[in-house]
């Protein structure tokens, strides 16, 4: 366990080191002798994505990593450069191409798709390392330990594994068909809750809160649920059986409209309750400086703390609705015509 | 607005590394977990049931030896019932049998002491008369040593024998 978490540690490093070879110093931007405190701004600022990740600013000097911008550019071609290029430059641009409010515009006016690997893209891959490295560990103990009772991170791991299949995936799907989607459900839980960890983290990103990440999480689930919808799922939104023939007329549009609202619920839900709680925290946070006053501040340490404590456990539960929801949505397409 | 505005390029990449992660995790991490998760269940559940199947056999074991046990005791009882019996109808028999023999045996007694005082009673009947003659014969020796006493015996006699 320690030697994962070192190497973890290392690899993050190493990580940082390959997107920028030195953690920047930046200049301040602006030099106005003491500005006006703005919530809104300073909440949005660490809510929204970002093409470089900022720590920390102490005084005005930030704390941040550049990271990679990847543009194309419709009559250029794709360009890479370091976002560091635009962060640096007086007025935002560089070769042509301008960064306001995180969004990059080409100064000739041409069509650009920004792929950039911005804060979340960056959160994301660290995800994906940390997932990997986490449930092939946890797999190397099971094909080391076999006959054996599990240890470490197997057996923290080990009865969440058995909760997703038994109570999520077995229990919504049925016991002929929940073996096909167990994977996938158990790979949407795991890489919700632990991007919804991450994201709690200071410094964190908010990838789990970003309205992109849920609605592809969602179109994932639309597509799984839809192409494996079975005849009975087909007939009750077309042909609802035991209705009246002209009620279909109302009942049928209504199916339609439904088959559409089940992915987007689950993309606002996730969307506004992880946004949400970091909206909650930040402008408690932001008290102390609204009010120009350090007595505040045990008052907001209590209440951010209890926050927090809060949203550790959204943290999970809102993995586990947007996972017992796609079992339930999928268990209603495979259900096996029985009346 | 921002907010709620889905950007492409988070799309595409979080498309990418979800699915190679779905790929990935799903080929090296939850066959062989899930696998070995089901395979443990299934060993458990033998191992419970061969336990539960053991205290089957034992308890059924327990049974007949406790059937063993009291077919045993029975047969026992009726193995001492029947010695004894045997016995006691030995003794008697040989009760039965003594008593007879012993009648037997003083029937006999009796039988050998009656023919003995018999053969002892005719012993002596004849040892009397040998005596009685004896005497007979000495008195009338004497008695007839003189002429005039045997004439006198004689006329007796004669007298007698007449009156007959």
């Amino acid at each position: 366990m320690k030697h994962i978490s070192i190497r973890l540690f290392v690899l993050f490093l190493f990580l940082a080191a390959i997107v920028s070879p030195q953690v920047m110093a930046e200049e301040p931007h602006k030099h106005g002798e003491k500005e006006k405190f703005n919530a809104g701004e300073m909440i949005m600022h660490h809510v929204a994505d970002g093409h470089e990740w900022h720590f920390a600013t102490i005084g005005h000097t930030h704390i941040s990593i550049p990271l990679p911008v990847i543009i194309y550019d419709e009559s250029k071609g794709f360009k890479v450069f370091s976002s560091s290029h635009f962060y640096h430059s007086e007025d935002g641009t560089y070769e042509g191409y301008k960064l306001e409010h995180e969004h990059i515009t080409a100064l000739d006016g041409s069509h650009v798709k920004d792929f950039s690997i911005t804060k979340n893209v960056a959160s994301l891959i660290l995800s994906f390392v940390l997932l990997l490295t986490i449930f092939l560990t946890v797999a190397k103990s099971y094909k080391e330990r076999t006959g054996k009772s599990p240890k470490g991170l197997q057996s923290v791991l080990e009865p969440i594994i058995i909760f997703i299949r038994d109570e999520v995936a077995k229990s919504n799907i049925g016991e002929k068909h929940y073996r096909r989607f167990t994977p996938y459900l158990l790979t949407l839980f795991f890489f919700i809750w632990i991007n919804n960890l991450l994201g709690l983290l200071p410094g964190g990103a908010n990838l789990t809160g970003n309205i992109a990440v849920t609605m592809t999480l969602a179109v994932i689930t639309f597509i799984v649920v839809n192409f494996n919808g079975k005849s009975t799922y087909w007939t009750h939104i077309f042909a609802m059986p035991g209705v009246p023939k002209w009620m279909l007329i109302i009942l049928t549009p209504v199916e339609i409209v439904g088959l559409f609202m089940k992915p987007f619920s689950l993309m606002v839900r996730l969307f506004a309750n992880i946004t949400a709680g970091h909206i909650i925290l930040l402008s408690f946070l932001s008290m102390i400086f609204i009010f120009e006053s350090l007595a505040v501040s045990p008052a907001v340490a209590i209440f951010s703390t209890f926050i927090n404590l809060i949203e550790l456990l959204v943290a999970a539960l809102q993995a586990y609705i947007f996972t017992v929801l796609t079992a339930s949505y999928i268990g209603a397409a495979v259900e096996e015509h029985h009346h | 607005m921002e907010l709620v505005t889905p950007q492409l390029g988070l799309i595409f990449w979080q498309l990418v590394f979800f699915g190679i992660l779905l790929f990935l995790l799903a080929k090296l991490a939850w066959k062989p977990i899930l696998s070995s998760l089901s395979e443990r269940e299934h060993q458990i559940q033998s191992a419970l049931d061969l336990a539960e199947k053991t205290r089957a056999d034992m308890a059924k074991l327990q049974a007949d030896n406790q059937q063993l046990l009291a077919e045993a005791r029975a047969e026992r009882d009726s193995i001492l019932k029947a010695a004894k019996e045997s016995a006691d109808r030995i003794i008697a028999e040989s009760k039965d049998k003594a008593t007879v023999e012993g009648k037997r045996i003083i029937e006999d007694a009796r039988e050998t002491i009656s023919n003995e005082r018999a053969a002892l009673v005719a012993q002596m009947k004849k040892e009397v008369v040998t005596i009685s003659l004896e005497i007979a014969e000495k008195v009338l020796r004497k008695e007839l040593s003189d002429k005039s006493a045997q004439e006198q015996l004689v006329a007796d006699l004669a007298k007698e024998a007449r009156l007959n």
